[in-house]
């Protein structure tokens, strides 16, 4: 029975390999989630001293082309562009600036529960295309998820501070609602039926936030007076950040600048 | 101990079975270059149905789904076959093993999915794979008709042992292709996996070698290594091949089809390299005794 004793060694490397693995993943360990502060007083903004944040984000250099997608994999996608789209993930505009920039206040506002807005942020998949490429919503607002596609998309939010979700959206599915509880700036939503879907989407706990569009301006309205920390967030080229402050009334303004 | 008879019909059968898991380990690592594995978020069922239209990338996870639905089955064929002709106890248990293998392989499938693909999840499936693929082809030797006409024995020379490290160069193998896997799910850098590409190479190198200097007049021992290392060596041009296409597709917005291509071949060719180097441990366990 000289066979036996070379397969024991041979039938043990599987169970080696999972407790290898499994004790690689204990030490990964579980992600907390953060929950929001139910004790925070409501936000107080006086209309007659509040003022605004603007400003734009400019780009330098030789904008990047960028690639046509190939939709050949799913031929009812590609049947739905009279030109091939193309990739979103670098917008320059005519002017220099660059589009689909999140842009918020990051810090320096006084510890708040603001109002929750009543209309839902909306997803839109159209052509196999996510519109908006990139929003803001509020914590806990509702966000909508539309299918107007013939097609099957899964929607993957791929968040790390909130519980990350995957569904499927068949076409003429009922819309989906969705919230998310924690701050989070960016987190991309993608489907793997089209790889080449994403869309990025920034989580606020306060209304000042704005995504840059063809003219690359932003606006944050009704701004207390104070100093703060605006932060804009591009998908590819990373955060920037600087600090502004708003006199009672007055417009602070701040440039960005992005480059390749 | 009844002699056991060649069964003409279960080694076919086997070969199939082998075969046919190599197939899904190409359809595996399809669903995973082409970024597929999430576009059923279901499991067992996809998209609520049995069959879901097969656009985009659930053409290549529901594929995969269907592939492993087959190689399941046809373990269970095996199985119960096995359990019929056999007069081999360690080769039933053999069978059952390979089918517990292909069962949670299933369940690590669903579940990865379900759990929106954690690494370890994922990486593990992509190792238990290999392993199983290993099983298949073992099986495969073990009904084979030469294997059955006995091993023409030699002694192991004391200055060449080779019976111990044959079953190094499996265990650096199988660590090598669970480097791959876990490089590949993003739970450590590519460069772990490069890294221990030339540590692989020299092991098999040595044990190859070894077998051609020492113990190439015993024909199995001969073509087991010969096998072993032309596998190997298209394995590494796949491995450089598969990197550089890597880089430069890095910033594409969508996967390349050469990428993919070179990629699945490196998965496909691991795990053929997989096999052959546990094919040549137990063919050296089975051919050289110890002094
Ligand atoms: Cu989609």
């Amino acid at each position: 029975m000289r066979k036996l004793t070379l397969k024991r060694p041979l039938a043990l490397l599987p169970l080696a390999l999972f407790l290898v693995l499994l004790l690689a993943a204990c030490g990964g360990g579980p992600k907390t989630e953060t929950q929001p502060q139910a004790s925070l007083p409501e936000a107080q903004v006086d209309p007659a001293t509040a003022g605004s944040v603007t400003g734009k984000v400019l780009f330098t250099g030789t904008a990047p082309v960028m690639p046509v997608i190939d939709m050949s994999s799913n031929p009812q996608c590609e049947r739905q562009h009279k030109t091939p789209a193309k990739a979103e993930t670098v917008i320059v505009n005519s002017n220099g600036t660059l589009r689909n920039v999140y842009v918020w206040i990051k810090s320096g506002l006084a510890p708040a529960k603001w109002p929750t807005p009543t209309e839902p942020a909306k997803l839109d998949q159209n052509g196999c295309m996510y519109a908006p490429r990139v929003q803001g919503v509020m914590e806990d607002q509702a966000f909508e998820i539309l299918n107007s596609d013939p097609v099957n998309h899964n929607v993957h939010a791929e968040c790390e501070r909130n519980a990350a979700w995957n569904e499927s959206q068949p076409p003429r599915a009922e819309h989906k609602f969705k919230k998310f509880a924690s701050e989070e700036v960016l987190f991309p939503v993608t489907c793997s039926v089209h790889p080449w879907m994403r869309a990025y989407v920034g989580v606020s706990p306060h209304p000042f936030f704005f995504v840059t569009g063809d003219d690359g301006t932003f606006v944050l309205k009704g701004v207390p007076p104070g100093t703060y920390t605006i932060e804009a967030v591009h998908e590819k080229y990373g955060r920037k950040e600087g600090k502004v402050t708003v006199a009672p009334s007055g417009t602070a303004s701040i440039e960005f600048s992005y480059g390749s | 101990m009844a002699v056991n008879t060649y069964n003409r019909g279960l080694h076919r059968w086997s070969l199939v079975l082998a075969f046919c898991t190599l197939l899904l380990v190409v359809a595996g690592g399809m669903v995973t270059s082409r970024d597929a594995g999430l576009s059923v978020p279901d499991w067992p069922l996809s998209y609520g149905k049995l069959m879901p239209p097969m656009e985009g990338g659930i053409f290549y996870e529901h594929g995969h789904r269907m592939i492993a639905t087959t190689v399941g089955m046809f373990t269970i064929v095996s199985l119960v076959w096995i359990w019929i002709v056999e007069k081999r106890q360690w080769m039933k248990w053999l069978g059952v093993a390979a089918l517990v293998a292909v069962i949670t392989q299933g369940v690590l499938g669903g579940l990865t999915v379900l759990l929106l693909l954690p690494w370890w999840i994922s990486s593990s499936h992509a190792s238990l794979a290999q392993l199983f693929f290993s099983t298949t082809v073992a099986i495969a030797l073990f009904t084979s008709d030469w294997w059955l006409r006995g091993a023409k024995t030699v002694t192991e020379k004391a200055t060449a042992p080779i019976r111990g490290i044959s079953l190094v160069a499996s265990i650096c193998v199988l660590c090598q292709l669970a480097l791959g896997a876990a490089a590949r799910h993003k739970a450590i850098g590519s460069i772990y996996h490069i890294c221990g590409s030339p540590i692989v190479t020299s092991v098999i190198l040595w044990v190859v070698l070894r077998v051609l200097l020492h113990y190439a007049d015993n024909r199995e021992l001969r073509l087991g290594a010969l096998t072993l290392i032309t596998i190997t060596f298209c394995q590494v041009f796949l491995g450089i091949a598969a990197y550089m296409t890597r880089i430069a597709y890095a910033d594409s917005v969508q996967p390349m089809p050469l990428m993919v291509t070179f990629t699945v071949f490196h998965v496909a060719v691991g795990a053929l390299t997989m096999a052959a180097s546990v094919s040549l441990a137990i063919l050296v366990r089975r051919n050289v005794e110890t002094a």
